[in-house]
């Protein structure tokens, strides 16, 4: 392990020892906040004994794997496109930087009059959210591709989707990690926050409901749930950002 | 060893037709204007006839349009005027099944091993799975790489990278080899050795070369044929034909004629090389 990351787990278990002690005295008040351990044995509770858990469960990783899938495959090939369009690029650049300053949630009403109440309105809004950092990661992946590999396809008259499949993926890969990690988190707030505003199942849906209900052992219990799950995904993701890293570029 | 003939042709030297591989009619090429520049006149007008598996280095002062002959060759650029013909066909503009290119930049493709890099290519080609692999192997053997087969190349050095881009071209059997400056970035030994084994792949497939370099004691030592290049726009302003045997190696360094012959090159440089760098 290194210093590093030594370092991140250290402030990390020091803010969570904080916030145990915290709540142990009294400082922070239980209708507030429960205890970090009790968030952890709450969500054991939960997987043990409630019935809905695995539905919703399955329900939100469907949404999420679906809105994933649509940001990253989507955000790609809009992304190799407009790369392709350098006039295009230009006029959509500006948009493209300022669109996460645009709260994309004044869409969600929306999505639900086209698409209703249900899974397809929440994986839209999910894909909404990261699909754009998959497409800036894109554009600026392409544009680190070394020439010569373009003109190696080129020369092995590859065709355009060819040379997107066999050389601008895999050339840019590395850099595309980027992206996706983004488009997982981005996705997965869209898809929370969505099922949390407006949704009949869901994991966001059952963090909404014990929310309303002041039932904090459930609702604190799901977002540990939540959390873990995030921080897994972005940290697989990473290591394997890292692990593409040194086996193309060590010296 | 000593030179059969060392007496130089004219630019744009007319060659039997039917002895012709690749010739070059009144090439000449003009970059547009970009932003805050003019349009450059790169190259031309040029004429050059390649003989069928002849050995033909390119040398020139920077910037005078080498790479840019190449591409246009290679079917990667459109020349702004002339013809390109390959065995009496027009192929300009086109990228030609018989060409094969080696960048000087590191082309080894990254996400692959030393193995699959080299069998890139055939795969594209959809040739026989068994077909590939007996390429492919020979082609490692060939290139002294058959132990690094399942090494990525950012585990190999630069002069062995080189050698997978080469042998990727090797495996697809091309009947005229481009290679632009495949050496620049590798060590005077590494040169020598690489030069070595590009002599002898170039008598084992039969193939014609075009080496642009800029190493003027490369080319003297590797070419049938040396096309010299005036500064921009590059014209060719001589070429001088070195005589050396077929089945030469890079002991010629030490042969009497070696010195006298790279030290003419640089006198047909000299002027044009201190014209590209904006002297007289």
């Amino acid at each position: 392990m290194t210093r590093v990351r030594l370092l991140q787990f250290v402030i990390v278990g020091t803010v969570v020892l904080v916030l145990e002690l915290l709540c142990r005295i009294g400082i922070i008040n239980r209708f507030t906040m429960i205890p970090p351990s009790e968030m952890v044995l709450a969500l054991g509770h939960v997987v043990a004994t409630a019935p809905w858990f695995w539905p919703d469960v399955r329900y939100t990783l469907g949404n999420l794997a679906a809105a994933i899938g649509l940001s990253a495959v989507g955000g790609f090939l809009i992304g190799l496109v407009v790369h392709s369009m350098p006039r295009l690029r230009r006029v959509l650049d500006p948009i493209f930087t300022s669109y996460y300053a645009v709260p994309t949630f004044v869409l969600y009403p929306l999505l639900i009059v086209f698409f209703g109440i249900g899974p397809a309105s929440l994986i839209v809004l999910g894909a909404l959210f990261g699909i754009v950092a998959m497409i800036v990661a894109t554009m600026t992946a392409i544009d680190r591709i070394p020439r010569v590999l373009l003109k190696v396809a080129r020369v092995s008259r590859l065709g355009a989707l060819r040379t997107a499949l066999l050389m601008k993926l895999p050339a840019a890969s590395p850099h595309l990690m980027t992206g996706l990690r983004l488009a997982v988190a981005y996705s997965v707030i869209g898809i929370i926050a969505g099922e949390f505003i407006l949704s009949t199942e869901g994991i966001g849906r059952r963090v909404a409901l014990a929310y309303n209900n002041f039932d904090n052992q459930t609702m604190y219990g799901l977002l540990v749930l939540i959390l873990a799950f995030a921080i897994s995904v972005n940290a697989a993701l990473g290591a394997f950002e890292q692990a593409l890293h040194r086996r193309w570029y060590r010296a | 060893m000593s030179a059969r003939n060392r007496e130089t042709a004219p630019a744009g030297i007319a060659t039997a037709a039917a002895d012709v591989h690749l010739a070059l009619r009144g090439i000449a090429h003009t970059y547009p204007a970009r932003a805050g520049q003019g349009p450059v006149v790169a190259l031309g007008p040029l004429d050059f006839d390649f003989r069928r598996g002849e050995f033909v280095a390119v040398v020139g002062p920077s910037g005078c349009g080498k790479s840019t002959l190449l591409e246009v060759i290679a079917g990667l650029v459109t020349p702004s005027c002339g013809v390109v013909e390959m065995e009496g066909r027009a192929i300009t503009g086109t990228v030609a099944p018989d060409i094969g290119v080696v960048f000087q930049e590191d082309a080894a493709f990254a996400w692959l091993d030393v193995w699959d890099n080299v069998a890139f290519g055939l795969r594209r080609a959809g040739i026989d799975p068994a077909e590939i692999r007996r390429r492919v192997d020979y082609a490692l053997a060939f290139m002294g790489l058959t132990e690094f087969r399942r090494a990525y190349p950012a585990q190999l050095s630069g002069g062995m990278r080189q050698r997978v881009c080469i042998a990727r071209t090797l495996v697809l059997r091309p009947r005229l080899i481009l290679l632009d400056e495949p050496f620049g970035a590798l060590d005077q030994q590494t040169r020598l050795l690489m030069g070595e084994e590009l002599l002898r792949l170039w008598r084992e497939t039969a193939a014609t070369v075009m080496l642009i370099t800029h190493a003027l004691d490369e080319a003297a030592l590797l070419a049938d044929r040396v096309a010299v290049m005036s500064a921009r726009p590059g014209r060719l302003i001589d070429v001088v034909t070195t005589g050396w045997p077929i089945g030469r190696d890079t002991s010629l360094v030490a042969d009497p004629e070696f010195g006298p012959l790279t030290a003419r090159l640089w006198a047909l440089l000299r002027h044009e090389s201190k014209k590209a760098l904006g002297g007289s």
